[in-house]
């Protein structure tokens, strides 16, 4: 590997480039400056602990140690998803069904690609596993969050119309299934749109990187390839489930429309 | 209302039939936080015109009936207690028709599961009407449309929210026969909600009022 190591003055530099960005919207009253050097000093800071905790994870490859951060992530990736709802679930529901659907979906596919595409030894290598699990839960995470808002956004709004079919003697799972249909495009679109623009528009992130890191580049493709179908998987699944488990939510035992579990705004 | 003998319980009572106990709805104690508790019941084609001042809880009342809404008693059908059908299964018995209509598809045709040629010319529309796109439609022609699209399946008992107060008079006259013919063919049980009084004394049957929660004979 002959990857050139960049020195803290250039990081320094790169950070002129967005003070100046930051200066710049501030001429311009743009509102976005304290938002910009807030977001730049959090990337530095988080993943400056990311690198530090990723490096003693390495030198401590421990199977629990995996399992802690795997369990954090899953945690912090629940909250995102519950902070992006605009009528998102009442209660601890919201945060229970994401976490669950996210934790199906990227763990399942996570420990298969392991165990059975890539096969380091231990199969929970961090090297391989925190990333991969990292990629996973990111991308399932955004699915998850659109689906479950347009879901529920449109619960809301059409709340008179599920409440007419329901009256005709549908059933719950009938009387949504334009809304649910719509909430797991809303969240798989980007996967898909990600797969087709996948190197004509855009060079995606990891295989950049392994690239940059000196990997051949069909090695970082396959590497690639692999990766683009297994975060639609894990995306594919998380949102199906979670929009099972969301439009389940919006009725009670007797099939009523429980607008009420939903938060006002 | 007389209360029920105590040992001869509802679910028994369609293993032994009895004329005195066999109604097609029954309603004990009906209760939610605006009403109750409310009891009656209806026998198979009697009809039930409900009035009140408006915030009484009428429609509240309809969609408790519908089990559309939370609420405390008991409802049953034909003696089979609400609790013992799966919800969407007792609203296909027990059908609602809310005061406004609503359309989820972009033609009238898409929400009707069997079209009654018949009942469709009597309230004034062709056949063509199911090509046409809802945006199209009138508020009293969505009215009736709505109307027939509830009795297409066959509801054992009707609860109508003001099902006429968007109509002119003969169009009124005629939703009072289609309905009046169903509970005689079906025999269908109605709750309706109307606020004109010619009308109720028109439908005949049973005349109630509700008021402060509570329901009253008018």
């Amino acid at each position: 590997m002959n990857v050139i190591v960049l020195s803290p003055w250039a990081l320094a530099l790169a950070a002129v480039l967005v003070l100046a960005l930051a200066l710049l919207s501030l001429r311009l009253r743009l509102t976005l400056t304290q938002e910009i050097i807030i977001a730049a000093l959090r990337t530095t800071v988080q993943l400056l602990l990311v690198g530090l905790v990723l490096k003693t994870l390495f030198t401590h490859v421990h199977l629990g140690w995996v399992v802690l951060i795997a369990c954090v992530m899953l945690l912090i990736a629940g909250r995102e998803v519950v902070a992006r709802q605009r009528h998102g679930y009442a209660g601890v529901w919201g945060f229970g069904m994401s976490i669950l659907s996210m934790f199906v979906a990227s763990f399942s596919v996570t420990v298969l690609a392991l165990v059975v595409f890539i096969g380091p030894t231990p199969w929970y290598t961090p090297q391989y596993s925190i990333p991969l699990l990292g990629m996973m839960l990111g991308n399932t995470m955004s699915g998850v969050a659109l689906a479950i808002d347009r879901l529920t956004q449109t619960a809301w709004h059409q709340r008179a119309q599920i409440e007419a079919r329901l009256l005709l003697g549908q059933d719950w799972s009938e009387s949504v299934s334009g809304l649910r249909r719509d909430a797991v495009r809303v969240g798989l679109i980007p996967t898909i749109n990600a797969m087709a623009a996948a190197g004509v528009v855009s060079l995606p992130g990891m295989m950049t990187g392994q690239i940059l890191a000196g990997t051949p580049p069909l090695e970082a493709v396959k590497y690639q390839i692999l990766i683009m179908f297994l975060v639609t998987a894990s995306t594919g699944f998380g949102t199906l489930a979670a929009v099972w488990l969301g439009a389940r939510r919006l009725f009670d035992e007797r099939e009523r429309l429980r607008i009420d579990r939903l938060r006002a705004e | 209302m007389p209360d029920i003998p105590s040992v001869v319980t509802h679910r028994s009572s369609s293993a032994m039939p009895s004329v005195v106990l066999r109604a097609r709805l029954r309603v004990e104690k009906l209760t939610s936080h605006s009403f109750g508790p409310i009891s009656f019941s209806l026998d198979e084609g009697e009809c039930m015109c409900l009035s009140g001042p408006s915030g009484s809880g009428k429609t509240l009342l309809l969609r408790a009936l519908a089990d559309l809404d939370p609420h405390g008693g008991e409802v049953s059908l034909d003696e089979v207690e609400c609790r013992n059908m799966r919800g969407h299964v007792w609203r296909r018995y027990v059908g609602m028709l809310p005061a406004e209509s609503q359309w989820w598809w972009p033609t009238v045709g898409e929400h009707f599961n069997e079209i009654d040629a018949e009942k469709l010319e009597w309230l004034g529309f062709e056949r063509t009407v199911m090509g046409w796109p809802v945006t199209r439609l009138s508020s009293g022609e969505r009215q009736r449309l709505a109307l027939l699209r509830l009795l297409a399946h066959q509801p054992r008992v009707l609860l109508l929210d003001e099902a006429s107060a968007n109509l002119d008079d003969s169009n009124v006259r005629r939703v009072e026969t289609l309905i009046a013919d169903y509970r005689a063919r079906h025999g269908a049980c109605v709750v309706w909600v109307s606020h004109d009084m010619q009308q109720i004394a028109r439908i005949g049957g049973r005349h109630c009022m509700l008021a402060d929660g509570r329901l009253e004979s008018a």
